[in-house]
């Protein structure tokens, strides 16, 4: 069974996601700069990994941003 | 049940319980402990569509990467004639298609190198100085190395790309593109 909140505690849980999704994004950041640096130097190799690890990061980022819909939600 | 949060002082103009307003009353609320959650809340959206548009930098790379190996490898197209440039001389040419400058040098009587004119820092026009054996990118000073194409100095990290050579009796030919990271 789903329980409703406290504001307080939705509080503490979107700092704890607003951490999660800073770092995912921040290595989504650092993959794109190196990919660029890769495909600019003729390097092909790392562009569809990168690709693949980029749009993992995403996908967590969504499933976080569904909880966080979630949670707001009231419970009927 | 969940009990009404006690931070919360505002009574709403429509003086209508919490439970009942309008959707768009939670996103802009009028006290601050309220106000703090949607901002973050908001700032924690806004991240998710940063990461989306990473996403699409990503295969905007690899769609790029996927038109460069279409055109296949460039062609064998002729440069000028050896004659033509003085030992410690250059000249400017159009390689593998217009709109991508490269230098043709000739460092020795029988040495030429070619590279990409662009910069690999921010695309600007590389010059040769033939006395300190570099290439100069006037813009922000960077300086490559002229035996090799790395980087020496300044903000460039990549090397220049290198056009190969093939010289047939007095003719020089460009006969491709080397991109290296390194």
């Amino acid at each position: 069974m789903r329980r409703n909140f406290t504001r307080e505690q939705r509080m503490t849980i979107v700092y704890g996601m607003l951490c999660i999704i800073l770092i995912l994004v921040v290595l989504q950041l650092w993959l794109l700069t190196a990919t660029m640096n890769a495909y600019l130097g003729g390097d092909e190799g790392v562009i569809w990994p990168a690709a693949a690890a980029s749009t993992v990061c995403l996908l967590l980022n969504l499933g976080l941003l569904r909880y966080l819909y979630k949670i707001e939600r009231p419970n009927p | 049940m969940i009990q009404p949060d006690p931070e919360l002082h505002t009574v709403p103009p429509n003086r209508l319980a919490e439970d009942v307003q309008p959707r768009w009353r939670n996103d802009f609320p009028i006290d601050w402990p309220q106000d703090h959650y949607v901002a973050r809340r908001d700032f924690t959206k806004f991240l998710c569509l940063t990461s989306f548009a990473f996403v699409v930098g990503q295969f905007t790379i690899a769609y790029q990467n996927w038109r460069r190996r279409r055109r296949g490898e460039p062609p064998i197209s002729e440069i000028a004639n050896v004659d033509a440039i003085p030992v410690g001389g250059a000249i400017v040419f159009d390689y593998p298609h217009e709109a991508e400058p490269c230098l043709l040098l000739r460092t020795a009587e029988d040495a030429f190198v070619a590279y990409s004119q662009k910069c690999t820092h921010l695309a600007c026009a590389v010059t040769p100085q033939f006395k300190e054996s570099q290439l100069l990118c006037p813009c922000h000073k960077g300086y490559f190395d002229m035996a090799t194409g790395r980087p020496l100095a300044g903000p460039p990290r990549r090397p220049l790309p290198r056009i190969t050579l093939e010289i047939r009796g007095k003719r020089v030919y460009a006969t491709g593109v080397e991109r290296s990271t390194v």
